[in-house]
């Protein structure tokens, strides 16, 4: 674990950003509406709200796999023109190529970079920090929800990236394997230095983990607040303070009225 | 999760024990079964009076024990004494001997039918249709002419098959991943592709003087075009967050097409080259008995035209083993490269 190489974090910035969806029938979906978002270098930031607000939209944004249809996105002080290594993604579907192993999915970003020979030997330390290294032959289908989504993480982290965006990752896990789940993600993050965007649904897991919480309203998609959780971690989840932040985070989306939107699937 | 992780190899190591299509009889009626029933089909053979008067042939100057079909007979009842035996002391061969006897027995206890309404009762009649005894004579007879056209055939099969498949997969490829390719593709593929290949025969023969070339164009278009459309929905199917994942990890076009699209079309792909295979061996046989002077449609067509019908049903048993063989041979490869699909596939 001390040999994997600590990255720098790099800031994301959007700055008025936009996206609309051309419906077939109807008006246009306007699915971010003029969006702005600082996240700092390092920084752990979760984007929660209720489905349909557009959290996946802006993730893929900054992903580079859309492009908004108004505003800007910066990496660094670059902006952002499409996908790159150096923005890792994983989804709440781990997406695991189903006809390599898992040692073969986690190269594949080296392998496609055309790097795999030189840092071959990082392949065995993420198999060991995802604690995988029994299972590097076995093919995706052989391997339990979390075991795949540590795989997934395992093949975005060797790439270095500068920043992780995270897509409910954590999602489709049952409550023990996603607490457990959680607090892998802290020490990864902690002992990296990459800087973290999260979507959530779960008011508990962004409290958990993030330095600061933007809080997304639907229809159209905006970041009405932010909240700053202000707690030294580890965090304890039945702390009085920790407890205290989820009454006004609870406020704040009770207030914004975003809450009687379920059923929408379009996050 | 580990146990889930043991179960699949466990599957496919030992396949044949307790799978659905297993007949649950006890394992040494099943291992011995193909002796009984080869001696039933000997005793019918000898004891049974013949109604049906055969052509003169070679096998008039055969002796009674030498003739081919109790030649047959004793070979199934010796080579199951062997299997016995073998299953008895290497356990790696007993689910493959319980599965394969009572197989055997059921194909003999078919050779005994056959025998029965053809040879000793004459319900069916000569020269249509002859008995067990002299289509295994036709087939020792001309064994040398009938490997010959086997080995044409494949020859033939193989060089239009891999024709097929290539021009196939290239096409494929293109329509399934350039939106542009497969605009104009498409309409083309849906007007020509449905033609019989051997509809084309007349214009192939304008093409090439030769037929060999001819056959290998016809039996190409065959195959390429189930590939064609097998594997460009394939590609055009390819789960996009795969796409999405392998973008977001650097990769290129060249990685996208031929790292995640190919291989996740892959079950679609041996679909197109299982119809594929079919196509080929309707055309082969097709372009032989019209246009190639040699391979199995050729004899088949010649031994009819001599009312030769001992020979054609020769011709169809080795068919028959040939055509399997390949399809045999194409499931293994399937069952390899697809061995990280959930399950075990069941077509």
């Amino acid at each position: 674990m001390v040999s994997i190489p600590v990255v720098e974090g790099a800031a994301l910035r959007a700055a008025n950003v936009s996206k609309t969806f051309a419906a077939a029938d109807g008006p246009a979906l306007v699915a971010l509406d003029r969006v702005s978002l600082e996240v700092g270098a390092g920084e752990l930031v979760s984007l929660v709200g209720p489905s349909g607000c557009g959290k996946s939209t802006l993730l893929r944004l900054v992903a580079g796999l859309d492009r908004p249809s108004a505003g800007e996105l910066w990496v660094g002080d670059e902006p952002i023109t499409g996908p790159n290594a150096e923005r890792g993604l994983v989804f709440q579907d781990p997406s695991l190529f189903p006809w390599l192993t898992i040692r073969r999915n986690i190269e594949s970003g080296l392998v496609a970079r055309g790097v795999l020979r030189q840092r071959r030997h990082e392949v065995d330390e993420y198999l060991r920090l995802v604690g995988l290294e029994g299972f590097a032959d076995a093919y995706p289908h052989q391997l339990s929800g979390g075991m795949a989504q540590r795989a997934a993480l395992a093949r975005a982290l060797v790439n270095h990236p500068r920043v992780l965006l995270l897509d409910e990752p954590l999602g489709a896990l049952d409550q023990f394997t996603r607490m457990r789940m959680q607090d892998e993600l802290l020490r990864m993050w902690e002992s990296r230095g990459t800087t973290l965007l999260l979507v959530t649904h779960d008011i508990d897991e962004a409290l958990y983990l993030s330095d600061r919480i933007a809080v997304m309203t639907p229809r159209p998609g905006r970041i009405d607040q932010i909240l700053d959780v202000d707690l030294p971690r580890p965090r304890h989840r039945n702390d009085r303070r920790f407890l205290d932040y989820r009454v006004r985070l609870l406020e704040m989306l009770n207030l914004t009225g975003g809450a009687e939107d379920e059923g929408d699937t379009s996050s | 999760m580990t146990s889930k992780l043991a179960d699949p190899q466990r599957t496919v190591a030992a396949p044949v024990a307790h799978r659905r299509g297993d007949i649950p009889t006890r394992s040494v009626v099943a291992v011995l079964s193909p002796i009984l029933v080869a001696a039933a089909a000997l005793a019918v053979h000898r004891y049974l009076p013949d109604e049906q008067l055969p052509p003169l042939s070679w096998l008039d100057t055969l002796p009674a024990w030498r003739q081919p079909y109790p030649v047959v007979l004793a070979l199934v009842g010796a080579g199951t004494i062997l299997a016995a035996i073998a299953q008895a002391v290497v356990p790696l061969l007993r689910p493959i001997v319980r599965h394969f006897a009572p197989l055997i027995a059921g194909a003999t206890g078919v050779a005994i039918v056959w025998e029965f309404v053809t040879t000793k009762m004459n319900w069916l009649h000569q020269p249509f249709f002859p008995g067990p005894n002299e289509v295994f004579g036709a087939m020792v007879e001309d064994r040398v002419l009938l490997l010959e056209s086997a080995w044409h055939s494949l020859q033939l099969l193989l060089a239009g098959y891999a024709v097929g498949v290539v021009a196939g997969l290239i096409t494929g490829i293109l329509v399934g991943w350039f939106p542009r390719v497969r605009y104009w593709a498409m309409p083309a593929l849906k007007f020509i592709g449905p033609i019989p290949a051997t509809a084309l025969i007349p214009l192939v023969m304008t093409i090439w003087k030769d037929s060999f070339p001819c056959a290998v164009a016809l039996i190409g278009f065959a195959v390429w075009f189930p590939m064609t459309i097998l594997t460009s929905s394939g590609i055009a199917n390819v789960r996009l967050s795969y796409l999405d994942v392998a973008r977001t990890l650097g990769a290129g076009r060249f990685y996208l097409i031929f790292r995640v699209a190919v291989p996740a079309a892959l079950p679609n792909i041996f679909v197109g080259l299982f119809m594929g295979l079919g196509a080929s061996f309707l055309t082969l046989i097709v372009a032989e008995t019209v246009g190639v002077q040699a391979g199995l449609g050729w004899y088949l067509k010649w031994q009819q035209g001599y009312m030769e019908y001992a020979k054609v049903y020769g011709t169809l048993i080795l068919s028959a083993v040939f055509f399997s063989t390949l399809m045999t041979l194409l499931f293994k490869l399937r069952d390899r490269v697809l061995k990280w699909q959930k399950g075990v596939i069941k077509w």
